[in-house]
């Protein structure tokens, strides 16, 4: 059964990534196997201005952390909720480390402006590590990057 | 199977994570797998993974927090193997 939508906005609220570097606006889809998640980049994010001034398209290694923030991120607190024993009410407390990228690729260019569709398939979820196959995606359904990333929950304060 | 077998095994699938795997080339039942080999924490359950498909064992996530050393994992496997 997939979460609520009061789940959901738990997991939004928990996020712990924040403006300017926050790229997850909404969590469409979300179980224990699967997250689908949406961000529009703004056309005045902050990086614009230098990549490329002119010519302004959005970063590679910031299509990895929205991939990130969505695939490991928010589907990571989840699947530490659901584990948890009882369940917590809120996944606050965790802060998340990106661990692994393996094999992205970019095949599209996003622009300022855009819509993209992030999606993530649970691989494994072990000894607080999320392992998950990542994709983005325009509103088009045309893919603009993939990959596989990892990452694990620490408890905040402990970095 | 006996331990030397398994050990060897699980050198094998070390080497897959393992950044320089000419360390492997001394590596011991007492060699650490994070601190002495220098395998990345979170690929501790990538070798976990493969060490379940090799031997065919299920390893328990707190009996794979025990694991530190080469003979950790070793000790582990045979008992599972009986």
């Amino acid at each position: 059964m997939g979460a609520s939508q009061e789940t959901i906005l738990q997991i939004l609220h928990s996020v712990p990534q924040q403006y300017p570097f926050r790229f997850i606006d909404e969590i469409l889809e979300l179980d224990e196997e699967h997250i689908v998640g949406a961000y529009r980049f703004r056309v005045d994010e902050y990086f614009y201005q230098g990549h490329f001034p002119g010519q302004p398209i959005t970063p590679g290694v910031i299509l990895i952390e929205t991939m990130a923030q969505t695939g490991v991120v928010a589907f990571g607190l989840y699947l530490h909720m659901k584990r948890m024993t009882p369940p917590l009410e809120k996944a606050n407390g965790l802060t998340t480390l990106f661990t692994v990228a393996e094999g992205v690729e970019f095949t599209g260019i996003v622009h300022p402006g855009e819509r993209v569709i992030i999606r993530g398939e649970k691989i494994y979820f072990r000894m607080g590590n999320l392992k998950s196959k990542v994709s983005m995606e325009r509103e088009n359904g045309e893919t603009v990057s993939f990959g596989i990333l990892s990452g694990r929950g620490v408890p905040a304060g402990k970095l | 199977m006996d331990e030397q077998t398994i050990f060897n095994k699980m050198i094998d699938i070390l080497r897959l994570y393992t950044k320089d795997p000419s360390l492997l080339d001394k590596a011991t039942k007492d060699t650490h797998i994070l601190n002495d080999l220098k395998v990345n924490s979170a690929r501790l359950v990538d070798v976990i993974i493969k060490c379940e498909d090799t031997f065919g064992v299920t390893v328990e996530d707190d009996e794979a927090d025990k694991i530190g050393t080469i003979g950790d994992a070793v000790s582990i496997i045979k008992t599972k193997l009986g």
